[in-house]
């Protein structure tokens, strides 16, 4: 299983994501500049692309706005078309519903402030590649750290996630409660994280490379990249 | 009575904006050309409860003023119009 | 028709009638006013330190860590071991931020990371320290608000953790704010990039957001040049873009790797001017500039504003020549604007052209720093407000009868709650470094990727201490930050610092000044932590009536520590049930300049805490040596609120209690509140405790054990303070319910 991290001009947790996939779970993960439209060649359906978190273009006009159009997403959808796997965190979710990947869009805090802080999240679905190896209702902390990451949707499409088992994660208390005290941002139904119907474009708020290595003093993210790599396995 | 207001910030035409600059360099990637100059500011719009038109006035620029521009950093346009 | 140079359009442009002569000296003829605005800007107290450097120079400046000295580049540059080198620096925006508090911090931040990267670091991390006015103020809120907002806005977004930092509230900066703002980087030997410009025919380079009218107000208004259109469309602030210079950074870091650069400067203070001059001077050669190839945001702008101008994000850059190709490739490939715009020259001057002609020719040594910029004493004067203090007297203050609602009101005091609604704002975890986040630790503990090395790094001042002892109160500021690196597992190896004073003609000011470098520089003798560098910032004053009242003396320090074994870190928290709890250090009768005095009894003037340098010393080797030999659990200095306060900030970590009794002969207030130097407390297992008491017994440290770890509430003395849970709610919450209400 082949791991491409895209670059955009303003991508912080590029590094990151290579960090995690290459030196902590050892695995094959190379840099994707956002010009170049050749570089999925050689990417095949069981390969990975991550839109990694940090502010693309700024985060100006609309997060993940101006991202969405940069020359790489043509090839990026079409691979996901075509079954590939693609994670965008953080910044990367906003990217890929801007482009039209996964539905629904990531609007200001409620508070309108940014937030940089752990937060907890119940394992909604272990029915896809990143979550595969969690149990439902498994808690896991994970850290979050951005200004526009309240999830919305219409009411159709909620009906339709919640229905199809799309949402990954809910933002909830260290014992699971997913009530409103619980949610950091505003989002509906505290949804942190989504797949697409396909179930193999994933998008999430929560950083689970920030925190996947004992030197941080929290590893609970580490069991998604577990997960997708599990998946490699079972494939072998 | 009651008047409708329209108000456009904008950013300080002598300062950078960003936003604008970042928007419009990046227009090629929709296949979009000759677009430059690009500002981004703000469109508020609310009602007024006023006795008049200058009274009205009056409470929008207060308004403008004190709160809704940044007036080290933005100015401010406006109609105003009867509701 | 040129406007006639005399001495009334050089005191516009604050320069006085001594420094005019020296100009025309200088030059041998008069200068035109391009060419005096040049000289304005770059003896500006900012670039010249022109009152301060003579104090400057007595701080001890060398070790045999430092890679660079203090002053040589941008910033200090230490050795950390494994062929890396960390560069740091601290700097003031308060000015700007007082103006427009958003963009003034913002921008202060990215002034700060550029002068770490433009030397090949990449930075790692960021911290600060904020001062602010009455939080009770309307005023005051909308400044934290917005210092907050522009310091989360730019740091998030350039994508460089704030690790760390502190807030501070004084009336006496209820007029005039500090935001200092720090950076740290990693560079490997052998990628720095020197401030220089060596090689004449060396193509010159501007790189990055084109060059607009910003901050050039004084010089505007002594221009008789200007039409009152152009005056009209003067910036009163700057706007920063953090997206553009994280192309910088990203473009700079790759475009050194061509090895096609000579030298690099980023533009802050005085732009274009003071790059070219200050590298320029240190290679002894000089530059041609075509002014008409500098990219500019606005038409027909003037030569002295484009000279002058301090639009942000931008960098000047020296290559060699036949190489240049290779860095306008890299430039492109991050959408960067890169133009040629002139040539190093071997004559000494900075000649500047527009429409082909040469409309200043300067001399780049004269201009400088250690060149000839001019270089004063000052006088100064005992604070006349010493009378006052020298009054106090601990027995007229009375000791409290309820200790538990004291407690209370003081552990609520906004300096000592929690700074969370501030912290959680920036992203503290971008680069997955910070090891603090899940473990609280006296200093902020960031790892270094590809060894097992961490660094430690804090920003510390308690200013109320220098207002009271300008001398002890500095030499405490080093103390402290070292204390901190001590107590997180640290080695401290050098600081850099933020000077921030009032008008330095004001001889008590200056006294305050002078000795506050004097008590600092003893302190960094006696830790081995030499001055890498950092800035003074003065003028820092609140205008009632026709008064100026100086903000308390406060020169920040920023201190750096290696950990060489990342797992070595020390926590403050409490660990276990019925761990012991000792102070290592000794207690003292002394509340003098507390919190404690100023939430609780309204006492403006009292003495400096007890504080010995020798003490101090004794101490940090001490707990240095406990936590090598892994004797203790948990460490935690006491420092501002005193022990209650700081044995609280343990305990509320994990919920632990703690049960702890009074020392006889010592009043309870001075015991519990008293902020005495060189004091810490710590945790041992019972299982531990022999050898460590047989290991302290040796140290030359007074140490005595307080108590245990107990249960869910806080008692002392056997008196219930109640649950550390609603303490714990005191402190999160406190802060939140001033700001958001």
């Amino acid at each position: 299983m082949k791991f491409g991290v895209v670059v955009f001009p303003g991508s912080n947790c590029d590094d990151d994501m290579i960090h995690v996939i290459g030196t902590v779970m050892g695995q094959d993960v190379k840099k994707l500049w956002h010009k170049d439209t050749e570089a999925l060649n050689g990417f095949g359906k069981g390969d990975c692309v991550v839109l990694p978190g940090g502010f693309s273009y700024g985060d100006y006009l609309r997060s993940g706005a101006i991202a969405s159009h940069s020359p790489i997403m043509t090839s990026v959808i079409e691979f996901a078309n075509n079954g590939g796997y693609v994670w965008g965190i953080c910044n990367g979710f906003q990217v890929l519903c801007e482009s039209g990947l996964l539905p629904g869009a990531l609007l200001n805090n409620n508070h309108h402030k940014f937030v940089c802080k752990n937060i907890y999240l119940r394992t909604e679905t272990d029915q896809t590649p990143i979550t595969s190896q969690l149990k439902e209702k498994q808690i896991i902390k994970v850290p979050i750290a951005h200004a526009d990451g309240r999830y919305y949707a219409d009411d159709e499409t909620l009906k339709k996630l919640n229905e199809n088992g799309q949402v990954l994660f809910r933002y909830c208390s260290e014992g699971g409660d997913t009530s409103e005290t619980y949610n950091p941002n505003g989002s509906l139904e505290n949804i942190a994280g989504i797949c697409n119907e396909g179930r193999n474009v994933f998008g999430m708020m929560p950083h689970p490379e920030r925190c996947a290595e004992p030197t941080l003093g929290n590893e609970d993210g580490r069991i998604l990249f577990e997960s997708i790599l599990a998946l490699q396995k079972e494939m072998a | 009575m009651k008047f409708k207001a329209d108000i456009n910030i904008m950013p300080l035409k002598e300062l950078l904006d960003p936003q604008g600059k970042t928007v419009g360099k990046n227009m090629g990637n929709i296949g979009i050309t000759g677009i430059e100059n690009v500002r981004i500011g703000k469109h508020i719009e609310l009602l007024i409860e006023a006795n008049d038109e200058a009274a009205a006035k009056e409470k929008l620029e207060t308004a403008c003023k004190k709160l809704l521009c940044n007036v080290v950093m933005e100015s401010y346009s406006y109609t105003l119009s009867p509701a | 028709m040129a406007q006639i140079i005399d001495a009334k359009v050089a005191a516009n442009l604050g320069l006085n009638a001594e420094e005019f002569e020296k100009i025309k000296e200088i030059l041998g003829r008069t200068p035109n006013f391009t060419e005096l605005s040049i000289f304005s800007v770059m003896w500006s107290e900012h670039c010249s330190y022109k009152n301060s450097i003579t104090w400057l120079k007595t701080l001890p400046r060398d070790g045999e860590r430092l890679l660079v000295g203090a002053g040589e580049e941008n910033a200090g540059l230490v050795d950390i071991g494994g062929g890396l080198g960390c560069a740091f620096k601290i700097e003031s925006h308060n000015h700007p931020s007082a103006i427009e508090p958003f963009q003034g911090a913002a921008t202060g931040v990215g002034g700060i990371h550029r002068d770490i990267f433009t030397m090949g670091a990449r930075p790692i991390a960021a911290l600060n320290s904020l001062r602010f006015g009455n939080i009770n103020s309307e005023k005051t809120k909308h400044l934290v608000k917005g210092v907050v907002n522009g310091i989360s806005h730019y740091g998030n977004c350039f994508g460089v953790p704030t690790v760390g930092g502190e807030v501070f509230f004084d009336d006496c900066y209820n007029q005039n704010i500090l935001v200092n703002a720090m950076s740290v980087g990693i560079v490997k030997a052998g990628e720095t990039v020197s401030a220089c410009a060596d090689g004449p025919g060396n193509p010159v380079l501007i790189v990055g957001s084109a060059t607009g009218k910003d901050g050039i107000h004084g010089a505007t208004f002594a221009s008789a040049d200007l039409t009152e259109d152009s005056a009209d469309d003067l910036p009163a602030v700057q706007v920063g873009d953090p997206f553009q210079e994280k192309l910088l950074l990203e473009a700079s870091l790759e475009a050194i790797k061509t090895g096609a650069i000579v030298g690099m400067q980023d533009m802050g203070a005085a732009g274009i001017t003071c790059s070219t001059s200050e590298m320029s001077a240190k290679s002894g050669t000089g530059m041609i500039i075509d002014l008409d190839k500098v990219p500019t945001r606005q038409e027909g702008m003037l030569p002295f504003e484009i000279l002058l101008s301090e639009s942000q994000e931008r960098m000047l850059i020296v290559a060699k020549k036949g190489e240049e190709h290779k860095l306008f490739e890299i430039f492109d490939k991050w959408d960067l604007e890169c133009e040629h715009i002139g040539e190093v020259t071997d004559t000494g001057r900075l000649q500047f052209y527009q429409g082909g002609e040469v409309i200043a020719d300067v001399p780049a040594e004269p201009l400088v720093l250690g060149g000839g910029a001019p270089v004063y004493q000052r006088e100064y004067s005992e604070p006349k407000y010493f009378a006052e203090i020298a009054k106090f007297n601990i027995d007229q203050i009375t000791e409290p009868t309820d200790y538990v609602a004291t407690a209370q009101k003081l552990f609520s005091a906004p300096n000592l709650v929690s700074k969370r609604w501030v912290y959680e704002q920036y992203d503290s975890m971008v680069r997955t470094n910070t090891m603090t986040t899940n473990k609280a630790s006296d200093a902020a503990i960031v790892r270094v990727k590809g060894t097992e090395k961490a660094l430690a790094v804090t920003t510390d001042c308690n200013s109320s201490y220098v207002y009271a002892d300008a001398y002890q109160g500095g030499m405490i500021a080093v103390a402290e930050a070292a204390r901190n690196i001590v107590c997180s597992g640290g080695e401290p190896v050098a600081i850099t610092n933020c000077l921030n004073f009032g008008n330095p003609y004001d001889p008590e000011v200056y006294w305050q000044f002078v000795h506050t470098i004097k008590g600092m520089g003893d302190a960094c003798r006696k830790f081995n932590t030499p001055v890498t560098g950092g800035n003074v910032s003065f003028y820092n004053h609140s205008v009632i009536g026709d008064q100026n009242i100086p903000v308390f003396p406060t020169p920040t320090i920023g201190m750096l520590g290696i950990l060489d074994d990342a797992n070595k870190v020390m926590t403050l928290d409490f660990k276990n049930e019925t761990d012991l709890i000792y102070l290592v250090g000794e207690s003292v009768n002394d509340i003098g300049s507390t919190e404690y005095l100023r939430v609780v009894h309204d006492v403006k003037y009292s003495p400096v805490p007890q504080f010995d340098l020798d003490t101090e010393h004794t101490l940090q080797q001490t707990v240095a040596g406990l936590i090598k030999n892994g004797h203790i659990e948990s460490a935690h200095d006491v420092a501002d609120g005193g022990l209650f306060t700081n044995l609280m900030e343990s305990s509320i970590v994990n919920g632990l209690g703690f049960e702890i009794s009074t020392q006889d002969g010592i009043r309870k207030d001075a015991f519990l509140f008293g902020e005495s130097q060189s004091r810490v407390i710590i945790t041992v297992s019972r299982a531990k405790a022999e050898a460590f008491e047989a290991y302290m017994a040796d140290q030359g440290t007074p140490f005595s054990k307080l108590g245990m770890v107990s249960g869910e509430n806080a008692i002392i003395d056997g008196e219930d303070f109640g649950k550390v849970a609603d303490w714990k709610d005191i402190h999160d919450n406190t802060l939140h319910q001033h700001l958001e209400n």
